[in-house]
């Protein structure tokens, strides 16, 4: 079985929201139809997203951290939003595990919405129906596109490389690797949906010197005198000889 | 969440319809044997058509929750697992039941369909009838089932959200059942309005444990759980978006925590408290009967803007500031 799914690295991304336009732009343009606006260049501008960037402070000034925060459907292994749709048009699809909603089958009642506690969902205002991410389906698979831009487009756009894409089921991926090696979890796993989706913690880099480290522990140039000083000429690795 | 004026008088007018037919089914199954005085078939017939218009109220106002009110037959058709779905097939069959009984009735058609050995004549309203109370509470299972089987809508996620519908739409179905007798046969008004007593002050006890339980809840999800940081202080200083989004307005009521707090002993008040004291005055003119379904009616309006206002919803962690 396949699961595609994203992995955001929270200590890369820096909330530049390249991913957010790239989102927008590839699936406004799609056979689906538009992801409608309202107001676009209004004083309320609003509109239909699959994604967006959050940002958070953690702690209080003057020690706190600001963490940019992308979030998209995660793409659940155990959906709540699709077994409460009363059309079918909320499905998760068998071979890949990606959550899809059919355009054409919904009547846009908002009900997955209630049932989403991540708000992954956005109704669109002009079509009256109910979208979501799909993970680009409809570029991940296109063999007219070279190998390397089947990938969903946000992960194509972030330039800091923070969207990892692939099969959370095979542990030789990637992003399963990304997930086991460096700390990948999951949004709420109070609420048993298990996300597909993971996201990697922010760290910080710190480099820890012990003071033995501080001093040459082999004393390579004897400026105790306690050893007589080699002649110049002779070996000088460390443990050999002490220049 | 927000409430949509839609599903408040959807579910607020099903409830009376459902509880009308309820009241006037209860009266004939006494009559039958023999407990109350059996009324004539104009009596249970006309009640139908009073109930079946209130149904088809809710019915209209559902299709205003729709985006895509043209495709709403497909809503039918997951009904494994979707108890919407559920409930958009239990409304139209409940509501065809009533129609045949109401039929029935007002046609005289009622062919005897088995005399029991105690020589009581079964027809065929009676057997309509008992069909349509089990599709009644059917679909006030399910419309009690939609709101209740949210788990992270942890305020509806209770079997008293599923009771309370079921006590807080027959009070008020039997009220206007007492409000129509007093009407169309004075002489059968105490039995509604005992019923009604009862009903009343059993969903009352219902909303009130509700409440309880309610301001008990502690959330589940928290900002640390929300974004997956270990740390006391989390503050959101941007949700994405300048000007609001779907997140924003569909699932913040947008009114004051004052406002909240007026509405609540507004609806304890009109919904339940005021019925009580006038059915218990025990002078029952149409006009009395009539004020206190108004009242209460306008309580129960004010009391689902309550249910669906209090719900607060997990995602609501990821939207709290502009910027
Ligand atoms: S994130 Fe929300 S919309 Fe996406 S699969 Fe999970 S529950 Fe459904
Ligand atoms: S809005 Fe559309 S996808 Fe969501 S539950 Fe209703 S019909 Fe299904």
């Amino acid at each position: 079985m396949t699961q595609l799914a994203l992995v955001i690295d929270l200590n890369v991304c820096v909330g530049c929201h390249a991913c957010v336009t790239s989102c927008k732009e590839w699936n406004t343009s799609g056979s689906a139809g538009p992801l409608c606006d309202e107001n676009p260049f209004g004083a309320d501008p609003t509109g239909t997203f699959f994604n967006r960037v959050q940002t958070f402070e953690i702690g209080q000034y003057p020690n706190s951290e600001t963490l940019h925060f992308p979030k998209s459907c995660l793409h659940c292994e155990d959906p709540p939003c699709v077994p409460v749709c009363p059309t079918g048009a909320s499905y998760k699809r068998k071979e890949d595990g990606i959550v899809l909603v059919d355009y054409d089958k919904c009547i846009g009642c908002k009900y997955c919405t209630w049932a989403c506690p991540y708000g992954a969902r956005e109704i669109d205002e002009k079509e009256k129906v109910m979208k979501k991410c799909t993970l680009c389906v409809d570029r991940i698979y296109d063999q007219s596109l070279a190998e390397i831009d089947r990938k969903p487009s946000c992960v194509k756009a972030c330039p800091t490389s923070a969207r990892l894409f692939g099969d959370i089921h095979d542990p030789e991926s990637e992003i399963s690797q990304a997930i086991r090696e460096e700390g990948g979890y999951p949004l709420m796993p109070e609420w048993g949906t298990h996300p597909a989706n993971h996201y990697l913690p922010r760290r910080k880099t710190k480099l820890k010197i012990h003071m033995d480290e501080l001093e040459r522990a082999d004393n390579p140039l004897k400026v105790d005198g306690q050893l007589p000083k080699p002649a110049k000429g002779a070996p000088s690795m460390d443990d050999a000889s002490a220049w | 969440m927000k409430p949509a004026f839609s599903v408040i008088f959807l579910t607020t007018l099903l409830g009376a319809g459902q509880g009308l037919f309820l009241a006037l089914f209860t009266h004939q199954s006494y009559a039958l044997f023999g407990l109350l005085p059996m009324q004539s078939d104009a009596f249970y017939g006309y009640g139908s058509v009073i109930a079946l218009l209130l149904l088809g109220g809710g019915l209209i106002a559902s299709f205003f929750h729709l985006g895509r009110p043209e495709r709403a037959w497909r809503a039918a058709s997951q009904w494994r697992t979707s108890w919407l779905s559920r409930e958009v097939i239990a409304l139209p069959v409940f509501m065809g039941m009533i129609f045949v009984y109401g039929v029935s009735h007002l046609s005289g058609f009622r062919p005897e369909v088995v005399t029991l050995p105690s020589g009581m004549l079964i027809d065929l309203s009676v057997v309509i009838g008992y069909i349509g109370t089990f599709l009644a509470f059917v679909l006030f299972i399910c419309t009690g089932m939609v709101y209740a089987c949210l788990r992270f809508l942890r305020e509806w996620y209770s079997p008293l959200t599923v009771i309370n519908y079921i006590l807080m739409g027959g009070s008020s179905g039997f009220i206007l059942a007492a409000f129509y007798a007093a009407l169309a046969a004075p002489s059968q008004t105490y039995f509604f309005v005992g019923w009604a007593l009862i009903i009343t002050l059993l969903a009352f006890v219902g909303r009130i444990a509700s409440l309880i339980r309610n301001a008990r809840l502690k959330p589940k999800s928290t900002m640390q759980t929300a974004i997956g940081v270990k740390h006391p202080h989390i503050v959101q200083r941007s949700m994405g978006s300048m000007g609001g989004s779907f997140n924003t307005r569909e699932f913040f009521h947008g009114k004051s925590p004052a406002f909240l707090r007026t509405i609540k002993p507004a609806f304890l008040l009109l919904a339940f408290v005021v019925p009580l004291l006038m059915l218990a005055m025990g002078t029952f003119s149409p006009s009395l009967l009539g004020l206190v379904f108004v009242l209460q009616y306008i309580g129960l309006l004010a009391e689902r803007w309550f249910f669906f206002a209090q719900a607060n919803h997990p995602q609501n962690l990821y939207y709290q500031t502009i910027g």
